[in-house]
């Protein structure tokens, strides 16, 4: 059980961490990671959730969550990649 | 059991496929799937409104595994605004992208952007609510970037980080729900939520998430850039119905499924922002030098409006007078939905002639364009809050209540949020009333100018004086644990 609090700690620990750098780094690309990181947090938090006892099957339900996620998690980062890409070629035509 | 709730979302995604792959046809595709999906929404308002909450367990897995679909007075109503309004501007669009190099681009995420929302106000899973969330958020940042400038992709861009946050942060919460509870069905949940540790770091890490998407002042900062700098039938969108899904989504937590968690000192959390963004965002409004900033900005404090109405209610004991501020809430909601979005197609049209909306050199709108300038004005009226629209009916309830349960806090807000409003219309209206050639000569009136005035007209009378139908509707409630 102590295990299952060290991650869900863990977790909100990166959640913290990658929510402070989005809110204060001005960098777009440094931005971007440290979203992923905040998106690694939940998803490990999840992943604890999903523990129970030792020799009992895990909850499938919130891994097929952070299965969800991960797949939102990657389209969304290709999104803000491909429009920064965008906007770095339109200032070097201004 | 209601295979009718399928059909408002797997109607539009089907189009948007077709439409990626038939781009020729784009134009057509999208007007036809959004006639369908009217109808579809329409269906299901009209099935609410006889038969109560109806529900469809996918694939036939019962809620708990599965995932439940469920329609009731409040998704109803908003489903059916979503569909009138998206069928007005798919009508403009039409007209405003044709022979543009945007056009398909326009109808694939806009057909998706329209599943998203409808999947969002019928899902009654919470897992289900995040992936809606993310793919609206994802279909609407796309969009706000259509038009390809400097300025609407950093607006884009800085839109889509604030919404990832947003999302991140209600999946946070989810996690914590389901680590607490045990179920991600929200009537399952309605059930079970009681006032322990886990609901509270639940709901505030979702409503953390969703008054980001909600732009509740003062997270509201990516709004103005996002909605003005967007394409008209973009912006329109945006400001009508994507904030709306996040404000349905903290009604529904709020009011209804941690009803028993949320304290009445808990309300002034969002009272207060929302107080605040109603004369901050009015000012702006006033103060703003662009007619699409000017409406994004009355959108900041329309948002306010509705946040007040949310922090009374939740102050409220459950009975009469609770059942009708939230009544009101929902008539607020929509009737800014097809004002701002009337407005919105309005602004579309003036800088399409114009060639801008710089308010101060809109002299001689009033002649060159006399339909538009109608209904620019008209939208200002259900925005400002006269009698008969919507907006006069939502506001007259809330200072009611307001002063019946003696918070008179509010009265000086909603007072000053209102002459704001008001100087701000008129301000506008002066200049396009005012002598000048800034829009060029008169023309014929254009099709595109028919769904802007229909939607005006439909805040401005038709809800002001056919608003009853809504109050026998909203006290259908599929999450209402001890009832309204």
């Amino acid at each position: 059980m102590s295990l299952t609090l060290l991650y869900a700690l863990t977790g909100t620990a990166l959640f913290l961490l990658g929510l402070r750098a989005t809110l204060l780094h001005a960098g777009l690309l440094a931005r971007v990671v440290a979203l992923n990181v905040s998106g690694a947090g939940v998803f490990l938090i999840l992943v604890a959730i999903a523990y129970r006892e030792a020799g009992q099957p895990v909850d499938p339900i919130p891994q097929a969550l952070v299965l969800t996620g991960l797949v939102v998690a990657v389209s969304a980062t290709a999104l803000a990649l491909a429009l920064h890409r965008r906007l770095i070629k339109e200032q070097a035509h201004e | 059991m209601s295979d009718l709730l399928i059909w408002p979302i797997v109607t539009p995604l089907a189009a948007a496929l077709l439409a990626l792959v038939w781009p020729s046809r784009a134009t057509s595709i999208g007007i036809v799937a959004a006639g369908l999906t009217l109808l579809s929404t329409l269906r299901v308002a009209w099935q609410v409104s006889r038969d109560g909450v109806l529900e469809l367990a996918l694939g036939g897995w019962s809620p708990g595994l599965g995932i439940a679909l469920r329609a009731d007075g409040l998704s109803a109503i908003l489903l059916a605004m979503s569909g009138l309004v998206s069928m007005a501007v798919a009508v403009y669009a039409s007209v405003y992208f044709a022979g543009s190099a945007q056009r398909a681009g326009f109808w694939t995420l806009w057909l998706l952007l329209l599943t998203a929302l409808h999947a969002l106000f019928l899902s009654g899973d919470l897992f289900n609510v995040y992936v809606t969330l993310e793919l609206m958020g994802l279909a609407a940042v796309g969009l706000a970037a259509l038009g390809g400038g400097r300025e609407a992709l950093q607006a884009a861009l800085r839109y889509l980080i604030l919404g990832l946050l947003g999302s991140l942060a209600f999946l946070a919460g989810v996690a914590v729900v389901y680590a607490g509870f045990g179920s991600l069905d929200m009537a399952t949940l309605a059930g079970v939520a009681a006032p322990v540790p886990a609901a509270w770091v639940a709901l505030t890490l979702m409503t953390g998430g969703l008054i980001i998407k909600a732009a509740l002042f003062p997270l509201h900062i990516w709004l103005p850039a996002a909605h003005a700098n967007a394409p008209a039938p973009v912006s329109a969108m945006l400001s009508a119905l994507v904030v709306k899904a996040a404000l349905y989504l903290v009604v529904r937590l709020w009011l209804e499924i941690f009803d028993g968690v949320v304290t009445s000192a808990a309300a002034w959390v969002i009272g207060v922002p929302g107080g605040i963004a109603v004369v901050w965002g009015s000012w702006a409004a006033l103060r703003a030098a662009r007619l699409k900033l000017l409406a994004a900005f009355s959108t900041v404090a329309q948002l306010g409006y509705l946040f007040l109405f949310i922090a009374l209610a939740a102050g409220l004991p459950a009975g009469e007078p609770r059942a009708a501020v939230m009544t009101a809430l929902v008539l607020m909601a929509i009737s800014h939905g097809f004002a701002k979005s009337a407005f919105f197609l309005g602004a579309g049209i003036v800088m399409q002639r114009a060639g801008h909306d710089r308010i101060a050199e809109l002299g001689g709108t009033a002649r060159a364009l006399p339909l538009t300038t109608f209904t620019l004005a008209l939208a200002g009226v259900a925005l400002v809050g006269l009698p008969p629209s919507g907006g006069f009916l939502a506001k007259w309830q809330l200072l009611t209540t307001a002063i019946a349960s003696g918070q008179w806090i509010w009265l000086p807000v909603v007072g000053l949020g209102t002459l704001l409003a008001a100087a701000y219309l008129f301000r506008l209206l002066g200049h396009a009333f005012a002598p000048g050639e800034g829009v060029g000569p008169r023309l014929a009136v254009g099709r595109e100018e028919i769904p802007a005035l229909a939607l005006a007209l439909t805040a401005t009378l038709l809800l002001g004086l056919g608003a009853a139908g809504l109050w026998e509707l909203i006290p259908v409630s599929a999450y209402a644990g001890r009832g309204l």
